[in-house]
């Protein structure tokens, strides 16, 4: 065995708290992040079984799945019962078990994935959970992060460790600069369109090459974020002068000699030349266009200048999917993507709800207008991030454009709230998942990239963002 | 935990390949905050009408598996999200055993966790006991954990392999947590050492 190690193993490593003879490993974990969803269950176990949280410092509490968006939300009936009563657990298994917490009223509210980063409570090196898949965002800081099931919630809270065994490693290398026009989300959708939504699994990936250095730390959040949605436990990008003038001065960052020893700690993150991958792919930053989702699987993605597929091109298999998926999303073979006419445009979500994401999308559409009859809708991933973008002026830009402006939550990325499509509706989303039913019961979901979204409520179909104006 | 105990009833077939969580539980019913309960919506959209109303042909509405504690079903069980809603659904139906030829990840593991057994069989011997499942109350299959076997009604035995540390936890009911907690110095021992190397942790 060489000395080598990847950012993967390296984390890995320093984590072990115990190792059993065939390899189970607990490891310890650094930050744990609770939502109102999948939280309950585990909470009631240790209450049970007379147990306690074990590190409630390092637990951070805040609701985003069932809140509404809307701004009389903190009013009395603006919630189905059953929500209510997931937000009230939560409100008091995090004071009872005494867990930071960001209430609703909180300006620091927002999607769980959005404020832990925010915050500083993410940091370069950790490992991170959640009992939420898309906890691999954070894997943008260097930092070991993935989604748990609710019974290693509750192991969680109890021990601070989590039983496992060493994933395998891919190496997904994205080489030379973007064209203008494509973002962070054409990226990782590419690559799911490349390896499909089970090429990952049983991997950790690390995402690396020129394109992944240039771009922000808000871009990079986009990347790791749908990492699950290739299948990949966690996706993991090595950190480097920008994140850590990212999490500098963060409420809950190291200060002073403490941050200097952080910041000789985080140098050493990084895959040693030569460290084994299982796996490796290479794609060409230049090769990656604006991409779209066409049916009901992630995987399902082409270029904008693309047409709707035929079942008859995929392998068997496949072909009866893909038929069902041309079924449910009502398109016909053939069609020109930019022919496909939407009634609804989401633009938020852990995935694109974060500051630059409204930025790039406000650029598009200042001095524009939604189409008449759309409903476009804009729901930033934090209350920080609602306020910054209202002191920058890009929420009159929407507004102006026809936007609503909402507050903070997950919203329409899984309609568990209000925030729902009607049957048949058909939506471009900067989520994550364009599952049936998704959005609403029979929903119609295309996911885009912010600024594909801004341009696709103006014109009212989906378009190239690149033959835009 | 409960201690698994060895079962013997019958059993409901469900040929269908893929059989996701979606299926299993949909997500109107993650929101409750307890374990309990969610038995009442299993198989929410299959088993009934969007009125309340009984879909009358679906196998669990059926007089012979209302109180089935087997499943046995198509490849691929327990597919989709990480909810462990479904399992807990399972359980709380009175699901002891699933019996396929191949389940999700995840769903699997959680499985576990919930005191279920998920029986891996092959392709054959699943469909043996598919056909014997078939036949209702006038069949009865019988899943021993502690040796390792299924039996159909005609008393035809099929072996199965099961991880020897998950088989002890369901045979003693032993939670992770509990065992985690016996390793409790080697997590006091790293903690210390892991604060002093990263204090801002
Ligand atoms: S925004 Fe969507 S994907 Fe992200 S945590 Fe919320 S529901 Fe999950």
């Amino acid at each position: 065995m060489s000395g080598l190690k990847t950012l993967y193993d390296k984390i890995w490593d320093s984590h072990v708290a115990h190792e059993a003879e065939d390899g189970t490993c607990l490891l310890y974990i650094d930050r744990h992040l609770v939502h109102e969803v999948t939280s309950p269950q585990a909470f009631e176990g240790l209450r049970m079984s007379g147990r306690t949280v074990r590190a409630p410092e390092k637990t951070i509490a805040v609701p985003d799945h069932n809140v509404p968006t809307t701004m009389d939300r903190e009013e009395p009936g603006t919630m189905p019962e059953d929500s209510r009563v997931q937000m009230a657990a939560l409100d008091q298994n995090a004071k009872e078990f005494n867990i930071h917490y960001y209430p609703v009223n909180d300006v620091r509210q927002g999607i769980v994935h959005i404020v832990g980063p925010e915050q500083g409570w993410t940091l370069p090196g950790m490992t991170v959970v959640c009992g939420d898949s898309h906890t691999a965002t954070h894997g943008a800081f260097g930092s070991l992060a993935h989604g748990i099931g609710t019974s290693e919630v509750e192991h969680v809270l109890a021990t601070q460790t989590l039983i496992q065994k060493k994933s395998k490693n891919m190496k997904v290398e994205i080489t030379g600069s973007l064209h203008p026009g494509v973002t962070a989300k054409d990226i990782t959708m590419s690559v799911i369109g490349e390896t499909g939504t089970a090429g990952g699994t049983g991997y950790v990936i690390e995402y690396c090459g020129q394109a992944i250095e240039e771009l922000s730390m808000e871009g990079r959040m986009t990347v790791c974020n749908m990492a699950i949605e290739g299948g990949a436990r966690a996706g993991l990008i090595a950190p480097d002068a920008k994140t850590f003038e990212y999490c500098k001065g963060r409420p809950h960052a190291p200060k002073g000699t403490e941050w200097e020893m952080a910041l000789s700690a985080w140098r050493e993150l990084f895959t040693d030349e030569g460290a084994h991958f299982d796996k490796s792919i290479t794609i060409k930053g230049e090769d990656i266009v604006p991409s779209v989702t066409w049916g009901t699987s992630p995987e399902d993605v082409l270029p904008i200048n693309a047409v709707v597929p035929s079942p008859s091109d995929f392998p068997q298999g496949k072909s009866e999917a893909v038929a069902r998926a041309l079924d449910y999303m009502g398109l016909t073979p053939g069609t020109k993507l930019t022919d496909v006419e939407i009634d609804t445009v989401f633009i938020g979500s852990c995935t694109n709800g974060r500051i630059e994401d409204l930025r790039a999308a406000a650029k598009i559409l200042k001095g524009k207008k939604v189409k008449d009859g759309m409903r476009a809708m804009v729901v930033p991933g934090s209350g920080l991030v609602r306020a910054q973008a209202e002191e920058e002026g890009l929420a009159d830009i929407f507004k102006n454009a026809g936007f609503e402006w909402r507050m903070a939550g997950c919203s329409m990325c899984l309609a568990m709230n209000p925030d729902q499509l009607a049957e048949g509706e058909r939506c471009a989303s900067t989520s994550n998942r364009n599952f049936e039913g998704r959005q609403g019961y029979k929903s119609r979901t295309h996911l885009v990239s912010p600024i594909m979204a801004a341009a696709a409520a103006v014109t009212g179909k989906l378009t190239d963002i690149r033959e835009f104006e | 935990m409960k201690k698994f105990e060895n079962v013997s009833g019958v059993a409901a077939p469900m040929p269908l390949v893929n059989i996701d969580t979606d299926m299993i539980i949909p997500k109107q019913f993650l929101k409750t905050i307890k374990r309990s309960g969610l038995g009442a919506n299993l198989f929410d959209e299959m088993r009934f009408n969007r009125d309340g109303s009984e879909i009358a042909d679906f196998v669990l509405n059926k007089p012979a598996y209302r109180s089935a504690e087997i499943l046995v079903a198509g490849d691929n069980f327990g597919c989709g999200s990480s909810r462990e809603h479904a399992p807990w659904a399972l359980k709380d139906f009175g699901i002891k055993v699933v019996i396929s030829t191949s389940y999700a990840d995840i769903f699997f593991n959680n499985c576990f966790k919930n005191g279920i057994l998920p029986v891996v069989l092959t392709k054959e011997a699943v469909d043996v006991l598919m056909e014997d499942a078939e036949r209702g109350e006038n069949a009865r299959i019988s899943v021993d954990l502690e040796n390792q076997t299924v039996s159909s009604t005609d008393g035809t035995h099929f072996s199965f392999e099961v991880d020897a540390f998950k088989k002890e936890c369901l045979l003693n009911g032993l939670d992770d947590i509990g065992l985690t907690l016996q390793k409790e110095s080697s997590i006091d021992h790293f903690e210390a050492t892991h604060a002093a190397k990263a204090p801002w942790v």
